[in-house]
């Protein structure tokens, strides 16, 4: 048998699957797509979405991992060979390249921690950000120098990571969740209770539940849906095929995921009623309507956010520092899943031990993220992130559903597995969903995507339609389509390496009913 | 906050936390009868 690294208990890994979810999506995209796409009525396709896609991945890439005990890579070699181990890879660079620019937000989230206590950014935060914090430069493109003020919290984001991730699944990755998940939900809730108690909150709320049911008939909210439960869930990453590979023989597979799934609804929607009753506060305050202010993303988190701190009738600094950490803890849950996925790949591909793989693997990333503390980071942050989620994130679900369950045609077997040691048993409707629905909206939600991306219909100033954000075509063509491609081409490569002699690469998984 | 909106609020945190609670008592009422 492999001497394999395992989770302590069934807490610690439910408690890290939730910590890899929740990340900083849930705090600030989720409130504004569900207020933009319907408010209220918006939570009948998120739940759909939740149960017909979310929670079915989530059990099918817990089942994998599980059965075929591997990092991504060796999961889906272990299950058809070399024609499905590039698909694992190419997973493991979509990570990669995530961790290299999502480090980057968490340091400035650190950084603001610190603002926070004497509102250091004024009265214009807009051009506190941009200017004093990021220094940005004036054109896309533009890599400038270093930004000394981005990097030394960069370097102590990538420190963090590293003393976790040389410590283990167990002693490292388990415990920091176990400290930092119920860290972060007492300080949030400490942040949402106040935010519900300030004067307008109610304006906020009524803002964000009001449910405009007209919007039901609109796909683009079903696909809104359907792509932000995808995004949020960390599926498709690699990361749960990664962390459920870690799971002891006998485990719940079914119910785990419920847990997740629900775990993760469950803080978004919280963060949701914390983010509008302050947006409802700001609204009230400098009396315009909630749709003035309400906004989402970097903008949202460092210039909307530190204006409603400064506008705090008390303990102000208080209040931004547990609303920045709770960013920073959310965001580091989910950094370290997103490391351990690459750490687990190279350690087995090429025989080494952990903290060669750590050493090696975060340790380029770590490299490559201090592109993104220059001048022109920002720029290159959001090509990257766009295009990499979009057709590296997506994709690889969308490729994966159709894989597995038709060209594979693995489902049944999967199946069979979580129901042998599951509590709750698997019907008909997983497989329904995994094989008709969930490629049906992915597929339309990927042809829309391609169809915006390469006829250039993302409106601009004065409605004309170009690139997104406006990026001029050689911004789009390098740091856009090359990085997306670029996870792929390298998936393709390491696929063609071979494995090395001391990783069994077909011997050990538990068969079912085990 | 009106009628509509806090109807969907109640509905959406029944299911969704709802959700969650009963995914983690049902886990634990399964762990204590494996136990006995």
């Amino acid at each position: 048998m492999e001497n394999r690294s395992q989770w302590g208990t069934r807490a610690g890994f439910i408690l890290a699957a939730v910590g890899s979810a929740v990340g900083l999506g849930n705090i600030w995209r989720f409130p504004y797509v569900a207020y933009e796409n319907g408010g209220g009525a918006f939570f009948i396709p998120y739940l759909f979405a939740l149960l017909t896609a979310g929670i079915p991945i989530l059990i099918m890439e817990f089942t994998m991992g599980h059965k075929y005990r591997g990092s991504a890579p060796l999961t889906f070699f272990r299950m058809a060979g070399k024609k499905a181990e590039w698909l694992g890879w190419w997973a493991i660079f979509v990570s990669f390249v995530i961790s290299t620019y999502y480090a980057v937000i968490i340091a400035w989230a650190m950084k603001y921690t610190v603002y926070s206590f004497n509102q250091a950014w004024g009265d214009d935060t807009g051009g506190f950000l941009f200017g004093s914090v990021l220094k940005l430069s004036e054109t896309p493109g533009e890599v400038g120098g270093l930004v000394a003020g981005v990097a030394w919290p960069l370097l102590l984001v990538w420190v963090i990571a590293f003393i976790i991730l040389f410590a283990g699944v167990k002693k490292g990755i388990e415990v920091a969740n176990k400290i930092f998940i119920p860290t972060l939900v007492v300080i949030f809730l400490i942040v949402v209770i106040r935010a519900v108690t300030l004067d307008g909150a109610l304006l906020g709320l009524n803002a964000f539940f009001e449910p405009n049911f007209d919007q039901l008939g609109n796909p683009k909210v079903w696909v809104a849906a359907y792509g932000h439960i995808f995004f949020s869930l960390s599926i498709a990453f690699a990361i749960m095929i990664t962390y459920s590979s870690y799971l002891p023989k006998k485990s719940d597979i079914t119910n785990n995921a419920f847990i997740t799934g629900f775990a993760n609804s469950a803080f978004e929607l919280l963060a949701g009623i914390g983010v509008f009753a302050a947006l409802g506060f700001m609204a009230a305050q400098q009396g315009v309507a909630v749709s003035d202010v309400a906004s989402a993303g970097v903008g949202l988190a460092f210039v909307v956010f530190p204006q409603i701190i400064s506008e705090f009738p008390g303990m102000n600094g208080l209040f931004g520092a547990l609303f920045f950490l709770s960013l920073v803890l959310a965001g580091l849950t989910s950094l370290i899943s997103i490391c351990e996925t690459y750490v687990a790949g190279f350690s087995e591909k090429f025989g080494i031990t952990r903290n060669k793989a750590v050493t090696f693997g975060v340790g380029i990333a770590a490299i490559i993220s201090f592109l993104f503390a220059t001048n022109g980071g920002l720029y290159f942050l959001d090509a990257a992130d766009y295009f990499i989620n979009q057709f590296g994130v997506a994709a690889i679900g969308l490729i994966e559903v159709v894989a597995i369950g038709w060209f594979f045609k693995k489902l049944p077997l999967f199946e069979n597995h979580a129901n042998a040691i599951s509590d709750i048993r698997l019907g008909a409707w997983w497989q329904i969903c995994l094989k008709f629905v969930t490629p049906l909206v992915l597929g339309y939600m990927m042809f829309g995507l391609l169809k915006m991306n390469l006829l250039r219909e993302f409106e601009g100033e004065n409605n004309i339609t170009g690139n997104y954000e406006g990026y001029s075509n050689a911004f789009i063509l390098y740091c856009g389509w090359f990085v997306a491609a670029g996870a792929l081409i390298l998936g393709f490569v390491f696929t063609a390496l071979k494995w090395n002699k001391n990783t069994n690469v077909d011997a050990y998984q538990h068969s079912d009913g085990e | 906050m009106s009628t509509s909106a806090i109807i969907m609020m109640i509905i959406g945190v029944a299911i969704i936390w709802g959700g969650l609670a009963a995914s983690i008592i049902y886990a634990v009422s399964k762990a204590r009868q494996l136990k006995a």
